[in-house]
């Protein structure tokens, strides 16, 4: 393995996007088998897959950008959590299926408008992923934001949890369209998306949810920051405990 | 006969041996009816195949890159190079009536070109045609199915479930 200290900027960015696919995808595949009803398990497992895939292309990528020995299964298996660059929403436990579905909701509602703009990038490579991952996030971003207002404008039950989850995961929520100086360098050369372009869009949506939901937006809140530079919470380390459990105690194990 | 007709003739026999490559999933439609396969050169005795892949995800594409190889290793080509190519993304307007065909006949509706209900909130999906008794009255059951191209549905009238190869 190379030394991660010297990320090139473009590579630091593809690993951003590729790294947020990925660990939300293993979030979300934790559901796996424990859906709380068999329809619900499935979608969740169907989502799950199309963002192992979508992480997998963004991965391929940062591989090729890295050169050497580097693979898509090593990038995946064999960094530690501080050489991780996905935004801290991700890495938020599942709870119950409440906290899941706003997790979702506020990543999904971002994932659209992001790669939407993505389209638009002087990269070519990534420019090709957008495109591939758009229709799938299309559909991720339509059950969320369904469950959402179902749940929210359900029983006293379900809106309490909808909104216990909303005050909770909120102060995650800054990160994903607060441009640092890496993204605004991105998105300056044209290869990287306008955050704060986006923002209102994001939020524009997000707010007409939470109406349609009866779900209240939380004011005044602090912002966690930190993920997309490599600064995570404990629950990364968790995450990768399990998911590159196989690479750590056999390693060069191969399907 | 020149170098390019005789190209031309390997091209074409290429693309007969990948129209018996199945999808491993839904065994009776070929890669070529699936509209994946994008693009077949032969250049300097070296096959390529361009092929696209369904949804990001789908776990069938390694087992397919494999299959393509070896069938046309059967058939007697070699130096065999198959690429992935991402844009234009795929689209069930790829599909071919011949595979559109197959799959009915094999119990999956297959994609009617009507996207409504796919984005919009709560839109409701299109009424699809029931591949068992041919009813319209059905009812989707799951907008996801066992794998990421299908949907789940019921027949209202002869009772059925059935996968819906949805439009993407």
């Amino acid at each position: 393995m190379q030394s991660y200290t010297k990320y090139s900027p473009e590579l630091e960015y593809v690993l951003r996007i590729a790294d947020n696919s990925l660990i939300m995808g293993h979030r979300v595949s934790e559901w796996c088998g424990h859906g709380p009803v068999l329809e619900q398990d499935i979608a969740l497992t169907n989502i799950a897959l199309d963002l192992l895939g979508q992480s997998r292309m963004y991965l391929q990528y940062a591989a090729e950008l890295m050169g050497g020995e580097e693979t898509e299964d090593s990038l995946a298996f064999l960094r530690d959590a501080m050489q991780f660059r996905n935004c801290l929403l991700v890495e938020r436990p599942n709870g119950d299926f409440a906290h899941t579905m706003v997790r979702s909701f506020l990543f999904d509602s971002f994932h659209y408008f992001f790669t939407k703009e993505l389209l638009n990038s002087s990269d070519k490579r990534l420019k090709d992923i957008a495109e591939k991952s758009l229709k799938e996030i299309t559909y991720h971003r339509k059950f969320s934001a369904e469950w959402t207002i179902r749940l929210g404008d359900g029983t006293e039950e379900s809106h309490n949890r909808m909104q216990n989850a909303v005050d909770e995961l909120w102060p995650y929520k800054g990160e994903l369209t607060h441009p640092d100086s890496l993204d605004k360098k991105m998105a300056k050369k044209g290869v990287g998306v306008d955050l704060k372009k986006i923002e209102p869009m994001v939020g524009e949506f997000v707010g007409q949810i939470m109406d349609r939901a009866g779900l209240k937006t939380p004011q005044d809140v602090y912002m966690h920051r930190g993920g997309k530079e490599g600064t995570h919470s404990e629950h990364l380390g968790f995450i990768l405990a399990e998911m590159q459990f196989m690479q750590r105690a056999y390693p060069g194990q191969k399907w | 006969m020149s170098l390019t007709a005789s190209s031309k003739v390997s091209e074409k026999k290429i693309w007969e041996v990948l129209e018996n490559v199945k999808d491993p999933e839904i065994p009776v439609i070929s890669v070529v009816d699936l509209g994946i396969v994008r693009e077949v050169n032969l250049n300097d005795n070296e096959v390529e195949v361009l092929i696209t892949p369904t949804y990001s995800g789908c776990p069938a594409m390694s087992v397919i890159r494999l299959e393509i190889t070896t069938a046309l290793l059967d058939a007697g080509f070699e130096n065999i190079k198959i690429r992935t190519v991402l844009s234009p993304a795929w689209t069930t307007k790829w599909m071919s009536e011949k595979g559109k065909k197959a799959l009915k006949e094999y119990g999956i509706a297959p994609p009617m070109d009507d996207e409504r209900g796919e984005a919009d909130l709560f839109g409701e999906m299109p009424a699809v045609e029931c591949p068992h008794c041919g009813s319209g009255n059905t009812r989707m059951t799951n907008r996801f199915g066992s794998t990421p191209c299908k949907s789940l549905h019921q027949c209202k009238d002869c009772k059925e479930p059935f996968d819906y190869f949805k439009c993407h």
